[in-house]
């Protein structure tokens, strides 16, 4: 704080603190705050509110475990967001090594403005994008009857797999930029070091360039990871009636269902359990908070 | 236990810049041999080669009589240590030092038994748990080594490794490095700017400049007989008399300049009728109150005096206004002449060369 009034003075510097606690608290803190509240109080009529009925209960809480199905839905969301978190990671910590190491930094940025026009672009279109070319007549089917390889076309919207190459498509980046950055922080030649002392590719991968870019691929995973686990309008696009998100049961209670009571219930049950899971996948893998805030 | 290493005309181009051209020397086994020269003078490019992250554009290596062409560096016979070591920070030291044993599935036991074998032989008692970042300087240095030396290279490659040191420490590692070296008898190409490094420990040294190797010779030779002007001027200091020359026999020439006729010995590659340059050092030239007539002199008043200790650089300036540097031991009883003194600067013939400017080698492109 005192760096800031010094680089900035005095009132530039309550400006900036003032909005970004603005920011934090009227739209983060207290809204959650109030949804908080709202999650243990009673969907009533208008005029029982403040009656004998209106009382704070974990009512809400406990229809969620007396609900199988919610509670499937919730364990699907989370292993295919853990799927899409896998695949993303597969998928791109090779091309953030490329991108940090391999190519030449005048060819770096070319390439990362390939790789991020496609952000520019809504989630929704992108998310309708995959619906068209994954729908049973779409270029996707065209294409593989075309080339031979399989006989009729294939209903690929139905259970997750659509789901899931739709948010690997919209989140892959949240983990290509943080993987890129530890990368690129790495000496190379630590690289070539491992190299010469005889380890092979995959050896120097796994012991010098894995170790050193942990934090980055935690920070990566865990983003996207809550990300998916949160994502409304990837599943509502291309979820079919048997691949149901845990976030589509939170928006049918709360504006099918008109009770945000209980939405709020389950909204805090998906920020709780996510962290939960998140906390305990990053005590497995030893990874501290502090290195990801990194 | 060490090998060889035979650069047979070797040329390495990046886009049209030639960094290495038409390289040739062979290293002996168990030689400490250096390469020294400017920055950008090719001969970390030389080392890069050597270790297999890059091939030569032409050309071919050999290290004990085996090309390297297409060798990566995990499959040659060579560790190189980095100019700023490259150390594994997020491994404990022994683990940094057996790192390229683990990669070779040897046992964790016998690894923790070499690590600390190693850590014996350059003087690091436990340390073995350390962390990188827990050790000073001179001790990294020293893990680097181990680590280098814990694959049993044939031929050791070190990129100035002694840059980041202050100038204690780095007389002491290169004393340390040479016992290392010694002791193991594998063969070591170091790299380095300072002449004073690559004199002291060497066996050998290769003088370079743009890419092309100037001379090859033992320290001793390259001090006092150097072939060219480049390699006169890099190693050492120089009075440098700029001229033409006049005639020559057994030699030995006389060698025409505005300041007066000097006889020296005639240099490589330069012939009676040359425009050239005579190079004479410092310590080699006396100032006398008369002139010598078996020798070569100047008339030259004291401009300067330099008291560096050891030494007394006593700074002259002739009659064209040019100055020249005398270089004489400190001896409270013979103390140099005083300032503005007239006296006559005097060097022996035997003492002075008259040599061709740097071999630039015929270009690539």
């Amino acid at each position: 704080m005192q760096e800031l009034i010094r680089r900035y003075g005095i009132s530039l510097s309550v400006i900036m603190a003032a909005m970004t606690a603005f920011w934090l608290l009227a739209l983060v803190v207290i809204p959650n705050l109030v949804l908080f509240k709202f999650s243990f109080r009673l969907y009533l009529p208008v005029d029982q509110l403040g009656g004998p009925n209106d009382v704070y209960t974990l009512k809400n809480y406990i229809t969620f475990f007396d609900s199988p199905i919610h509670i499937n839905v919730f364990f699907a969301t989370i292993m295919y967001s853990s799927i899409v978190t896998i695949i993303c990671l597969i998928v791109t910590y090779p091309i953030a090594y490329m991108l940090a190491k391999v190519l030449k930094p005048t060819d770096t940025a070319t390439f990362f403005l390939v790789l991020l026009i496609p952000l520019w672009v809504s989630e929704i279109l992108r998310s309708f994008a995959w619906f068209i070319i994954l729908s049973a007549q779409g270029p996707l089917n065209a294409f593989l009857v075309g080339i031979g390889l399989i006989e009729k076309p294939i209903r690929w919207i139905t259970g997750f797999q659509a789901v899931v190459v739709g948010l690997v498509y919209a989140y892959i980046l949240f983990m290509l930029l943080p993987i890129y950055n530890a990368i690129q922080a790495l000496d190379t030649n630590q690289i070539e070091a491992s190299e010469d002392l005889g380890a092979s590719m995959w050896r120097t991968h796994w012991r010098v360039v894995i170790p050193h870019s942990k934090p980055g691929i935690a920070s990566g995973c865990v983003m996207v990871f809550m990300l998916c686990a949160g994502s409304v309008v990837v599943p509502s696009t291309l979820a079919s009636t048997n691949s149901r998100w845990f976030t589509e049961i939170i928006q049918q209670w709360m504006f099918e269902g008109l009770d945000w009571n209980v939405g709020s219930a389950y909204a805090f049950l998906l920020l709780v359990l996510c962290i939960v899971f998140v906390s305990l996948v990053m005590r497995v893998l030893n990874v501290r908070l502090v290195d990801i805030a990194k | 236990m060490s090998e060889d290493v035979h650069l047979s005309q070797i040329s390495m181009d990046f886009g049209s810049f030639r960094a290495v051209n038409n390289v040739e020397v062979t290293i002996k086994p168990g030689e400490f041999f250096s390469f020294l020269g400017p920055s950008g003078c090719g001969k970390t490019t030389i080392l890069r080669l050597i270790s297999g992250f890059m091939d030569p554009t032409e050309g071919a290596i050999k290290i004990g009589g085996k090309d390297m062409r297409g060798i990566r560096p995990n499959a040659r016979p060579t560790a190189l240590i980095f100019q700023n070591l490259a150390l594994f920070p997020l491994m404990p030291i022994w683990e940094n030092i057996t790192f390229g044993l683990e990669v070779r599935g040897v046992p964790k036991a016998i690894r923790r038994a070499k690590a600390e074998e190693l850590l014996q032989l350059v003087d690091l008692h436990d340390s073995a748990d350390k962390r990188v970042s827990q050790l000073s300087g001179g001790q990294k240095q020293r893990v680097a080594i181990a680590r280098a030396l814990a694959v049993e290279p044939k031929v050791m490659l070190l990129d100035e490794p002694l840059s980041a040191l202050d100038l204690k420490l780095r007389q002491h590692m290169r004393a340390e490095l040479r016992a290392i070296q010694k002791r193991t008898g594998v063969t070591f190409i170091y790299i380095t700017h300072d002449q004073g490094e690559a004199l002291a420990m060497s066996d050998r040294v290769g003088v370079m400049s743009q890419g092309v190797l100037q001379q090859v010779a033992t320290p001793q030779e390259i001090y006092n007989n150097p072939t060219n002007g480049f390699v006169a001027s890099f190693v050492g200091e120089n009075n440098v008399f700029m001229g033409r020359v006049k005639s020559a026999s057994d030699g030995m020439a006389v060698f025409e300049t505005p300041k007066g006729n000097f006889s020296a010995k005639l240099g490589q590659n330069v012939s009676v009728g040359d425009t050239s340059k005579l190079y004479v050092r410092p310590e080699f030239c006396t100032l006398h109150r008369e002139a010598d007539a078996k020798a070569n002199s100047i008339a030259v008043e004291v401009s300067e005096i330099a008291f560096e200790g050891n030494f007394v650089n006593v700074f002259v300036k002739d009659h064209s206004g040019d100055t020249h540097m005398v270089q004489v031991q400190n001896d409270p009883a013979v103390p140099p002449p005083a300032l503005h003194t007239s006296c006559q600067m005097v060097f022996n013939p035997a003492s002075c060369m008259i040599l061709a400017e740097a071999n630039v080698g015929h270009s690539g492109h």
